[in-house]
């Protein structure tokens, strides 16, 4: 039974280890040790500059500010998609007409969840562009309708540095809730219906029942889904490029931008982005450990 | 979009499972209004910014100037030809087609036989090796970005598919090992002792019966990393530099909408995009039920 067994290990593991190695951990490795130089990019030359690059990194002044952008998707994010997928989805698995066929949900749950849920499919760049013609400040959808209603002059929203960022989370909202109604969705059936009908028969309105019963129920995934968005809120990156480039003057920048723009942007400062990446690793370490440990609840199990 | 009907999930819930006398309660009405126009409202904002797009994509510059809300006189399909043909969507979506197919076929066949070692056999540092390689999960690709862009370079893969195909797959292994190492261990051994008992070899065991008892992981998976690759923006635009014909479909759409804003072609924007969409909204409709279990799947790891 032996006979073979050398060779598959071997030959099945060697060459996906291989890849990793060189495409992901060796880059890991370096961009740790390319944080403490000041490579500016084509050139060979770069020295040692110890923690001089974290130093600069705490007195520039564009990295706080694309940082503070980061701290508001990374708190106004989780919580609006959160909300509106709990709400959606306990609409769609439990909002249903009730009295003769106990809890179920609205008619056309499938038709909302195949809808709902496309934008998850799209490429973030359709997503970013066909977005930035909608905020268009002539020719664009919302302007039309707020002109159609009578705003002679409507804003230019991403043109205009009060609401750019804004209008970036808005979007980074509109594409994720529909993946949070489906994910909520199927984590609430597999809460036995009959719970529901106990609370029900004991007079339990709608509200009390999804704050009492769903969300503690549903706990853990809402934990996953709260790490989840907030990596995604630290990362931003495409979106806020793509829509508005950080402008206008700074208003929209994340930290993403600001490291892909001193690398490969206006700039080649290599070292400096690179440290920039390092902290960005170790904030987006510390979110997660945090989530999981501020929500950290004892499992309920049914049984 | 609406006409795939499948079967509503809660129409599994039980329907005898309520007492036929219970009295009707009266806040049912007027929440059900209530939440149905939520509903119809988000339904209406997820569909309303696609239609717009369709819509503007057959109407002429001046149409989406002069009303963004009104309908085209006249159904101008030429500026999907502009877009296929000018813009080169067409070539660009060829691109990325071929790509994915590699990367997605690397990624599943080195996946799946990574995980598989790692979730049947024994042997010593088994531990520390499958964590070092699922680990690769927690790292934001940003971190790796400037280094990746000099590694691909010094082995000559720089502005090539073959290195893109690798850094796709190289990227997207330590998920997949993760969630099929968690997928074969679910299977039963007795069927592989069988094989074995009938002197089936340790390679064909996996290929003939672990591999097909492995489908519905590896469909999941595979769902999950064909959006992600097909998705990708960031690796292709520090990967595939500058502007040669060899770039991916997001980094075409993305210079389309750069050169809409010099030249002022807003249909031409809008069809490349409405091309860019429209096999995702139709694979998407065929495979709905896959593709979200998939990626719902996919996230809860």
């Amino acid at each position: 039974m032996r006979h073979g067994r050398l060779p598959l290990i071997l030959c099945f593991l060697l060459p996906p280890l291989a890849i990793y190695g060189i495409f992901v951990l060796s880059p890991y490795l370096q961009a740790f040790q390319i944080s403490t130089t000041d490579w500016l990019g084509y050139s060979a030359q770069a020295d040692q500059v110890g923690l001089a690059n974290f130093r600069t990194l705490l007195h520039d002044g564009y990295v706080w500010n694309a940082l503070k952008n980061n701290a508001i998707l990374l708190v106004v994010v989780p919580v609006v998609t959160i909300a509106l997928g709990l709400f959606f989805a306990s609409m769609l698995t439990m909002g249903g007409r009730k009295g003769r066929a106990g809890v179920t949900g609205v008619r056309g749950t499938a038709v909302y969840r195949l809808v709902y849920f496309f934008p998850q499919v799209l490429s973030v760049v359709i997503i970013a562009l066909l977005w930035k013609e909608i905020y268009s400040p002539t020719s664009g959808l919302l302007n039309g309708a707020l002109r159609a209603v009578g705003l002679a002059s409507p804003p230019a929203w991403l043109g205009d540095p009060r609401f750019a960022f804004w209008c970036v989370l808005a979007v980074m909202v509109w594409s994720n809730v529909g993946f949070y109604v489906v994910l909520f969705g199927a984590a609430m059936q597999a809460i036995p219906r009959d719970i529901y009908e106990a609370v029900l028969l004991d007079g339990a309105s709608r509200a009390t029942m999804l704050r009492k019963i769903t969300i503690p129920l549903l706990w853990d995934t809402i934990q996953v889904a709260w790490i989840y968005l907030a990596i995604a809120a630290l990362d931003g990156f495409i979106l806020v490029q793509l829509m508005t480039n950080g402008g206008p003057n700074f208003s929209s920048d994340v930290i993403g931008l600001r490291m892909y723009d001193t690398s490969f942007g206006s700039e080649n400062k290599f070292g400096y982005a690179s440290a920039i990446g390092v902290a960005m690793f170790f904030l987006t370490l510390s979110v997660a450990v945090l989530a999981l440990r501020t929500a950290r609840r004892d499992r309920i199990e049914y049984s | 979009m609406t006409t795939v009907e499948t079967g509503t999930p809660t129409a599994a819930v039980p329907r005898d499972a309520a007492p036929a006398d219970r009295p009707p309660r009266r806040e049912t009405g007027v929440a059900n209004v209530f939440s149905h126009g939520f509903l119809l409202l988000w339904a209406a904002m997820t569909i309303l910014p696609l239609a717009w797009m369709l819509l503007s994509s057959l109407k002429s510059n001046g149409e989406i100037i002069a009303d963004p809300w009104g309908l085209p006189e006249a159904l101008r399909f030429d500026n999907w030809a502009r877009a296929w043909t000018n813009a080169h969507i067409g070539r660009f979506f060829f691109n990325s087609l071929v790509v994915v197919t590699g990367s997605l076929t690397l990624t599943m066949l080195l996946g799946a036989t990574a995980a598989y070692v790692f979730a049947r056999y024994e042997f010593r540092g088994r531990q520390v090796v499958y964590y070092l390689f699922v680990g690769g999960m927690m790292f934001p690709v940003f971190l790796a970005l400037v280094p990746l862009f000099f590694v691909v370079r010094s082995v000559g893969l720089l502005g090539t598919w073959p290195g893109l195909i690798l850094v796709y797959t190289a990227y997207s292994l330590p998920f997949t090992v993760f969630f099929l190492t968690a997928f074969f261990r679910t299977l039963p051994t007795s069927v592989a002792e069988a094989a074995m008992i009938d002197g089936c070899g340790h390679f064909r065991l996996f290929f003939r019966v672990m591999l097909p008892m492995a489908r519905p992981g590896l469909i999941s998976v595979g769902i999950f990393n064909f959006l992600s690759h097909w998705n990708q923006f960031l690796l292709p635009q520090v990967l595939i530099p500058g502007d040669g014909p060899n770039r991916m479909l997001a980094q075409g759409l993305s210079s389309l909408a750069v050169s809409q804003g010099y030249a002022g072609d807003y249909a031409q924007l809008f069809a490349g995009l409405t091309i860019a969409v429209l096999p995702v909204l139709v694979v998407y409709v065929a495979f709905q039920r896959q593709i979200q279990a998939g990626l719902t799947a996919g996230q809860l790891k």
